[in-house]
């Protein structure tokens, strides 16, 4: 047997993904030479709110291989999955939020703006350590990690499927919205939390930062991707799909599922956790409406549209729902839900494979002719 | 629960070596025996041990008093009408259904209503179901690989590569059942009987010690179903079989001891003429 690097191992037979990887490293560099060496009034020029905006998309593409893991290939529909993303991006806030020290509006070098607002005297314990980026780059995956570790060891050791654990998840996100919606909470209730200077000693307003956070989004995306994908090729990968299709005879055969189920939701909601920390400098706010269960709901449209179980399709999807989405709200804001709508129902209908089914039945009936 | 069932099988393990001497992760021969998972203790000859057990579900009773043991090494075939408790004496057996009451052992020491499915499987329970269950979207060297006796918690499975014996062994069963040719072929694409013997393979990379096999030969033609009467009975002896058929020219043809189930418990044991003869079986088979 012949050994390669794992890198090439990975994607050895995984056209999509090298198709997803070139055209992810290309859009790297060109969207920074674009914005950085172009001069503004060149049309070659990329501005950087189309920069800032790809960035996002980029998170959502994080976000999207995430949930497609725990569902398109284990069959757990989360519907709570922004609440991951949403955790991730208050431990982000958070570290931004220590980060302006005596720049806020009331100078107070220990307390954000929203605490001397409330009258808080002192920093509530659960804040301490954020003003380290070590401490919180460890807690972007510790909390949403740690939040799915224990919803999920209750929820699958008792065997909560289907339906039913998709409906507790929109519950969890959902009460996590509300909790945060309380100024008690110490999260800056509704208005969360805002107004960020610089990260770790970067200025957030320069385009440089800006340029800096979208590359780092983008090698997220792609070491996301690679970690997702060395699960899904490990024999580990085989058992959560063998769960997937036939739960019951895969116990018999010796394998405890619950563990299974909870380790993949585990790193699942670790890898949203650092979309949801990587999105929130580059939209300059976090606040409870991230937990609203539409946004796990439309999430779980993006990864169906893109085609479940093959993750480049999580990603495709999430780029083109929100393409889309940016178009239509620029012209005809009203329609857009609609629109989103109408998309999901002829993806469910004549696409169970989403985009990427489309495209493999166009192109692989030609491969296999040649490989036979 | 799981912890305490762990730590027996620790103390099994070490009475089972007198000097006491169990060397910590010592390399485990996968593929031929148990050695942390705790041997089984058959001192008594007896394996399987079911004793006055009980099911009810809503007011009937689906197991009554049931009372059945099987000796190690032996092939035993269990028949009875619909509704005589068959199928859920196997989910009983295999940590599916608790019993309301009633005890279950494996060996000597292994009590299976403390312990869950996986660690029955692992203790060494292997179980085929009526309608053939395989992994569909795996292809049936997948299917093997998953079902093979060897460390199934979730680390190792994250790290796992196919060591030369193994693939070797996945080969040895794969010419076993006959499969040879649609190892790279997903196992949804297989017919009915060659999803029965991908499940029977299944079960003999499991390496049991006790096979559960529930209605084997559906679905098969008159030489597959020759055949599996020939596997089944090349088995026992080294492994315990228990078979649950319905169709007596098959269970004819493999059975030293039968037993027959009626509403939920025992009501006759023999060989295959003796129970044929036997008035009770005769009433309930051809009715009052």
């Amino acid at each position: 047997m012949t050994r390669q690097p794992l890198i090439l191992h990975l994607i050895r037979d995984d056209r999509g993904g090298q198709i997803f990887i070139g055209l992810l490293v290309a859009t790297l560099l060109l969207v920074s030479i674009s914005n950085l060496l172009m001069p503004a009034d060149s049309v070659w020029h990329l501005s950087t709110y189309a920069v800032t905006l790809l960035g996002k998309y980029l998170c959502y593409a994080l976000l999207a291989i995430a949930l497609d893991l725990v569902w398109g290939y284990c069959g757990i529909l989360s519907l709570g999955h922004g609440a991951f993303f949403a955790l991730g991006g208050y431990v982000m806030g958070m570290y931004l939020m220590r980060q302006i020290g005596e720049r806020g509006v009331y100078g107070n070098a220990n307390l954000p703006d929203f605490m001397v607002f409330l009258n808080w005297k002192e920093l509530p314990w659960y804040w301490f350590g954020f003003e380290h980026a070590w401490f919180a780059a460890l807690m972007i995956v510790v909390v949403p990690g740690m939040l799915a570790f224990v919803f999920g060891w209750l929820a699958f050791r008792s065997r909560v499927t289907g339906v039913y654990l998709s409906i507790i998840t929109q519950a969890l996100t959902y009460a996590l919205m509300l909790a945060f919606f309380r100024n008690e909470m110490g999260f800056g209730g509704n208005n969360g939390l805002t107004d960020f200077k610089d990260i770790i000693g970067f200025s957030l307003q320069s385009d440089s930062t800006r340029i800096g956070l979208f590359v780092a989004s983008g090698v997220a995306l792609l070491l996301g991707y690679l970690v997702a994908r060395y699960i899904v090729t490990s024999k580990f990968g085989r058992v959560i799909i063998a769960i997937r299709d036939a739960e019951s005879r895969a116990r018999f055969v010796g394998y405890k599922v619950e563990s299974y189920k909870l380790w993949l939701f585990v790193v699942s909601a670790g890898l949203a956790g650092i979309a949801g920390a990587l999105y929130v400098p580059q939209v300059g706010i976090i606040n409870p409406s991230e937990f609203q269960p539409l946004n796990s709901i439309e999430l779980a449209i993006w990864v169906a549209v893109g085609g479940r179980g093959t993750l480049y399709g999580a990603v495709a999807g999430a780029l083109v729902v929100n393409f889309s989405k940016t178009f239509f709200t620029g012209f005809i804001p009203e329609a857009w839900l609609y629109g989103l709508g109408a998309i999901f129902i002829i993806v469910t209908l004549f696409m169970p494979k989403g985009l990427v089914g489309l495209i493999k039945q166009r192109v692989v009936p030609v491969k296999a002719a040649g490989a036979a | 629960m799981n912890r305490l069932s762990k730590m027996s099988a620790w103390f099994r393990t070490e009475s089972a070596a007198p000097n006491g001497f169990v060397p910590a992760g010592a390399p485990q021969d996968f593929g031929s025996h148990l050695l942390r998972e705790g041997e089984i203790d058959t001192s008594h000859k007896v394996i399987l041990y079911l004793e006055g057990v009980n099911v009810s579900f809503d007011g009937f009773k689906a197991l009554n008093n049931l009372t059945l043991y099987i000796n190690d090494g032996e092939l035993r075939c269990i028949i009875g009408p619909n509704g005589a408790g068959k199928t859920t004496m196997m989910d009983v057996i295999t940590g599916k259904t608790r019993p309301d009451s009633g005890q279950v052992y494996l060996g000597q020491t292994m009590d299976l209503t403390q312990m869950s499915e996986h660690e029955i499987a692992s203790a060494g329970i292997g179980r085929k179901f009526q309608k053939p269950t395989v992994f569909p979207e795996h292809t049936v060297f997948e299917n093997l690989e998953l079902a093979m006796h060897t460390d199934k918690r979730v680390w190792p499975s994250l790290i796992a590569r196919l060591s030369l014996q193994q693939r070797d062994r996945i080969d040895e069963v794969l010419n076993t059942i006959m499969l040879g040719e649609h190892r790279t072929q997903r196992a949804a694409r297989l017919s009915h009987g060659q999803k029965q013997w991908l499940e029977i393979g299944m079960l003999l990379m499991q390496d049991p010690r006790i096979l559960l096999v529930d209605e084997p030969i559906a679905g098969m033609t008159h030489q597959e179903t020759e055949r599996t009467a020939e596997l089944l009975s090349s088995l026992a002896g080294e492994r315990s079989v228990v078979v649950v058929e319905h169709d007596m020219e098959f269970v004819r043809s493999i059975a030293r001891t039968v037993t027959v189930l009626h509403e939920g418990s025992v009501l006759a044991e023999g060989s295959m003429d003796e129970v044929q003869n036997n008035p009770r079986v005769i009433e309930v088979y051809l009715g009052e």
